[in-house]
């Protein structure tokens, strides 16, 4: 028997692995869509980042408070 | 580092896992059960959702109930072998190694409950990592071998769905959503055990204390018809909510007489008709108890589509 001969068993685990991958590539898939529709679903996502901007204070500009 | 190749030409050429055996062991068919009540939860629901986060949410709940399956089949490796209807489930048959079944589901049960906690919110992964450890610890490691009444307690696992669906919806649990769930709860024991009357010899082998090996199966017959009497006023009081309506009710009506002719019709059997018969109406009940939950749902979701909205409109019960 050659020492090359494809098997019942390397079909399984290629099927395996393929099987595996696809469910992975399905997971981030689906947490980046999932990220996108939080992200842009959500209002503002403004933030202070060190420096205090008025513009976006809730307390200063109500329609940022609204959004929210 | 292994070689496969010495493997077969040493000739320990044992069975070896393909993808779809993994599959299995999610119990995919009990899946499609939950994705579909889960589904209908979100979809009456009086919030709407983005559609991404609903579709996550519902691929979460189903990865959830896929893992309780896999920690269920691993702790039951022992009595499935037994049993003629799960003898060929992947662990029994030597496929999938019991301690992979159990990282499976322990794996997914972790990522499927963070994950729905990121997609919905925090209480409908409580209530979902809570359904897989009732089913897996509570029904499958407890209640099981124990009572009789395994499948009555435990059919709240698989009661869970729908009202997870209604709270990553709208964030709370409220009235429709204890009913969807009391719906399948009090469903649940004349579906299992006019299956229990026809598998008759699988559960007395494994030992598994089902109604009809230590009461008998008249005191079985006549519980079906108890449960079946009980689940009527839940059916239709659930159509006196928001998520009911005039189709509901009328498909309700309907199937819930059906339920009970049945179940009156089991209950009046003797167990040497059924022999002579080959359990021909405990099956035919069995295959009506699937239908019977299916279509309430689908009535569930026909009255929250817009077409439904005139007809409700000229109740003034549903349309104020």
């Amino acid at each position: 028997m050659s020492i090359a001969r494809e098997h019942e068993i390397h079909r399984r685990r290629f099927g395996r692995n393929l099987g595996v991958a696809l469910t992975l590539a399905a997971f981030i898939a689906l947490v980046f869509a999932l990220t996108i529709a939080k992200v842009s679903g959500g209002g503002s996502i403004d933030a202070f980042d060190h420096t205090y901007r008025p513009v976006i204070d809730p307390a200063i500009n109500p329609a940022i408070g609204a959004r929210e | 580092m292994t070689d496969i190749r010495a493997e077969i030409t040493t000739g320990q050429d044992r069975a070896e896992a393909g993808f779809g055996d993994y599959v299995q062991l999610l119990k995919p068919r009990v899946m499609s059960l939950v994705v579909f009540t889960a589904l209908v939860g979100l979809l009456v629901a009086p919030m709407s959702l983005h559609p991404v986060e609903a579709l996550a949410s519902i691929i979460f709940i189903a990865l959830g109930a896929g893992a309780s399956g896999a920690l269920n089949m691993w702790w039951d490796a022992d009595i499935d072998r037994l049993m003629r209807r799960t003898a060929r489930r992947p662990v029994p048959a030597g496929l999938v190694e019991p301690g992979e079944a159990l990282a499976v589901g322990l794996a997914l049960s972790l990522i499927s409950v963070f994950m729905l906690g990121l997609a919905a919110n925090w209480l409908a992964a409580g209530l979902l990592a809570f359904t897989i450890f009732f089913y897996a610890v509570i029904y499958s490691m407890w209640l099981k071998r124990w009572t009789p009444h395994n499948i009555v307690i435990g059919g709240a696992a698989g009661a869970f769905p729908p009202m997870i669906g209604w709270v990553v919806a709208t964030g709370h649990v409220g009235i429709e959503a204890v009913l969807m769930f009391a719906l399948i709860f009090m469903w649940t024991p004349p579906h299992f055990w006019a299956l229990a009357l026809f598998m008759k010899d699988d559960y007395g082998k494994a030992g598994v204390p089902m109604l009809t090996v230590t009461h008998g199966r008249r005191v079985t017959r006549a519980q079906i018809l108890a449960y079946t009497l009980a689940l009527v006023p839940v059916a239709l009081g659930a159509g006196f909510t928001s998520i009911g309506g005039p189709v509901y009710l009328a498909v309700a009506l309907a199937l819930n007489a059906l339920f009970v002719v049945g179940a009156f019709g089991l209950w009046r059997r003797t167990e040497e008709a059924a022999l002579l018969d080959g359990y021909r109406a405990e099956k035919r009940f069995f295959r009506f108890s699937l239908l019977y939950l299916f279509l309430h749902f689908a009535a569930f979701l026909a009255e929250a589509t817009p077409w439904a909205e005139p007809l409700r409109a000229s109740f003034t019960f549903w349309g104020s």
